[in-house]
């Protein structure tokens, strides 16, 4: 047939699906007026080679490894190594945390990431006024080095990679965490990981923010600098989505938001005199995956094409490390329910299919009880087994991007790159995140979002399976996490005992030099190393910055 | 006419999850009531100051972080001390069904758990301040 036949053929049958089409919604009209993602895109009720027409398979969909890494960063993705399989942890005191972190290394996990408490992460110690009720409620507390020297216990720091999801006081965990591998005589230079380090989204979609925006991008790109010369297998940011996902936002504004942001610290690194090809391949990001299957792997490809051509487009990036997103998922925590909760196995099973195919590098599968509590060990463990199964026993990883070439898939990933970009073009026009944040903009799309899904929900537009339907009276659930209320006072003796037998003249002395430095605009890491390693406080090292920079207050 | 119901949502302690919070204030404004959203991290003392000089109806406590049963009681037994007790006080966030005896005896009227929906809420303050 020559192609004008072909053509002619495929719109005959074409023509011929649609009388069927018709005829059969005469009599069965389908379950909607209208299907949709949650961005809104038309999820058409068939796609066909029609909706990929302007995409070209070299230039567009292309091959793993290569630009725009549409199939993927690396050549041979999960036919070398699976994803790394790293649970996010924490809770109590740093013994119990480290119980739980050998727990997870025993069951297979493959890298460690570190949850905080709320004190830590908003620079408050355990004694603190503020921290009074919060204590080791969400995460770990950790009030000095001392404590990390226990989290990190009998877990040599040559041998894992750690992920710390910490944010305005990133440079203070991660100058503890260089001093505990030092004391376990590890290097820095030997030392794997990742700081979370992305102030802009708490500003907008979590809250842990401390200083207001300058002076925190200010401490992001010191980190920055420091890291390219003393840990250069460290990522030094992990630009976030899955809050932005959390706060209620779509998919295409998770993608876009969380771009934007990269664009920011992108800008303020460069206009430190950082060279994009140096510090850009220690970037990385951190996603989201939620219930809606296809756009969710649509969407994991979109975000990596969109990156790569905005790094080279934009910032003129050479080397292909530097357009490469690496990135980790986390399934949806406001997606579990606490209604029958092991419907929620099912649900983070369907979330982790959808990050593998499409391509994460290290993901955390979230277990069935955490709409209630912290996970139990039971419940941990089947999250990682979830895991374990795609891995070993579905086939997904035998092939690089296996679901590249389906029409829907193909047409969403182009829709989602075009959409979230021209949300950038909107951001670029307002004059770029900051400026953004302080007049609402990102705040009032994710609200709305938040909103209407709220609406559809209780409209029973979205069916929530166990809460708007098929409900059943349940007892509630038993042998939950609970993080007993003792824990708080012998935090608190802890650090007590610390401050009382380190050399407090040193850290009063240290924690001077980290005020000139601050004032003076110097890279702040060297003084903060230098005072956490006499046991400084976090509560004492953030203080000082507290006192220099000033607060942020939410509008 | 009738007055408005009042209401202050407020989110006390650390936790700075606030999706549900704004929601439920734009639910209540769109029932018609007049609401007030504190932002994050007040102190009980904040939050009860606020709803005391605004005179409202009710105060919404929200918390995901488990410090709730330090931290609505507190806004509970500070609004007593201020001679406030006739503002009705509810909850919601990430709270186990263990602690929602405890936290109704300590004075919160009802707690919203997650998958509650915004119709119940509104429902609740409606027949509560209305009585």
């Amino acid at each position: 047939m020559t192609c004008s036949e072909r053509k002619q053929a495929f719109q005959q049958r074409q023509q011929q699906w649609q009388e069927l089409v018709d005829k059969a919604c005469a009599r069965f009209p389908e379950r909607r007026e209208n299907f949709a993602t949650t961005s809104g895109i038309e999820m058409k009720r068939l796609f066909t080679p029609e909706d990929v027409e302007q995409v070209d398979y070299t230039e567009d969909i292309g091959f793993p490894g290569i630009y725009p890494f549409t199939r993927g960063v690396q050549p041979t993705m999960y036919r070398a190594r699976f994803w790394t399989m790293r649970q996010y942890a924490g809770f109590g005191s740093a013994e119990e945390t480290n119980k739980r972190y050998k727990y997870l290394l025993e069951n297979g996990q493959t890298g460690l990431s570190v949850a905080f408490d709320l004190p830590t992460q908003i620079g408050y110690d355990s004694d603190f006024e503020l921290s009074e009720g919060e204590v080791g409620k969400v995460g770990v507390a950790i009030d000095t080095l001392a404590d990390m020297e226990m989290l990190f216990d009998g877990i040599s720091l040559d041998k894992v990679s750690t992920s710390m999801t910490i944010n305005s006081p990133a440079a203070v965990l991660l100058a503890m965490y260089v001093a505990v591998a030092e004391k376990q005589g590890v290097a820095p230079a030997q030392l794997r990981g990742t700081i979370q380090n992305d102030v802009l989204k708490e500003y907008f979609a979590r809250g842990t923010y401390i200083f207001p925006p300058s002076p925190s991008m200010k401490i992001i790109t010191d980190i920055f600098a420091f890291c390219k010369d003393t840990l250069p297998n460290w990522n030094t940011i992990s630009i976030s989505g899955y809050h932005i996902r959390e706060a209620g936002s779509t998919a295409v504004q998770e993608v876009a938001f969380t771009l934007a942001d990269g664009l920011a610290y992108v800008d303020a690194a460069i206009k430190t005199g950082l060279d994009v090809d140096v510090f850009a391949k220690r970037l990385s990001f951190f996603f989201n995956v939620h219930n809606p299957f296809l756009e969710e792997v649509a969407k994991f490809r979109a975000a990596r094409r969109l990156w790569a051509r905005l790094m080279k487009e934009r910032f003129g990036a050479k080397k292909p490390a530097s357009m490469m997103m690496r990135f980790h998922t986390q399934t949806a925590g406001c997606s579990l329910t606490a209604q029958q909760p092991d419907n929620n196995v099912i649900r983070v099973t369907i979330q982790a299919l959808a990050a593998v195919l499409g391509g994460t590098n290290s993901l955390h599968t979230n277990s069935r009880d955490e709409a209630l509590c912290l996970p139990t060990e039971d419940s941990v463990r089947i999250a990682l087994r979830t895991q374990q199964v795609i891995a070993h026993e579905s086939g997904v990883a035998d092939s690089v991007d296996p679901l590249a070439g389906s029409y829907l898939i193909e047409s969403l990933t182009s829709k989602i790159e075009a959409q979230a970009l021209a949300y950038i073009k909107k951001i670029d026009d307002l004059g770029g995140v900051v400026k953004a944040i302080e007049v609402g903009y990102i705040q009032n799309e994710i609200g709305d979002s938040a909103y209407a899904y709220q609406k559809a929900v209780e409209a029973k537009e979205q069916i929530i399976v166990g809460v708007n339907k098929f409900t059943i009276e349940e007892a509630p659930p038993e042998n939950l996490l609970t993080v007993k209320a003792e824990m708080e006072q012998k935090q608190r003796q802890k650090l007590a005992q610390v401050k009382e037998s380190r050399d407090n003249e040193a850290v009063n002395k240290a924690l001077q030099q980290l005020k000139v430095v601050a004032e003076d605009g110097g890279n702040l890491m060297i003084p903060i190393l230098a005072a956490v390693k006499l046991y400084a406080s976090l509560g004492e090292v953030c203080g000082v910055l507290r006192q220099v920079f000033g607060e942020y207050q939410e509008q | 006419m009738a007055k408005r119901i009042k209401v202050l949502v407020g989110k006390p302690g650390l936790d700075g999850h606030d999706r549900g919070a704004r929601v439920v204030a734009r639910a209540l404004r769109d029932a018609g009531m007049e609401v007030i959203y504190t932002g994050i991290r007040q102190t009980p003392e904040q939050i009860v100051a606020t709803a005391i000089q605004e005179d409202v109806d009710a105060v919404g406590l929200s918390c995901l972080s488990g410090a709730h049963n330090n931290l609505f009681p507190k806004v509970v037994n500070l609004l007593r001390e201020k001679g406030a007790e006739d503002i009705l006080v509810f909850g919601g966030g990430i709270i186990p069904d263990g602690d929602i005896a405890g936290l109704k005896e300590a004075g919160i009227k009802e707690i919203f758990r997650p998958g509650s929906s915004t119709d119940e809420t509104i429902k609740f303050i409606t027949d509560q301040v209305n009585q």
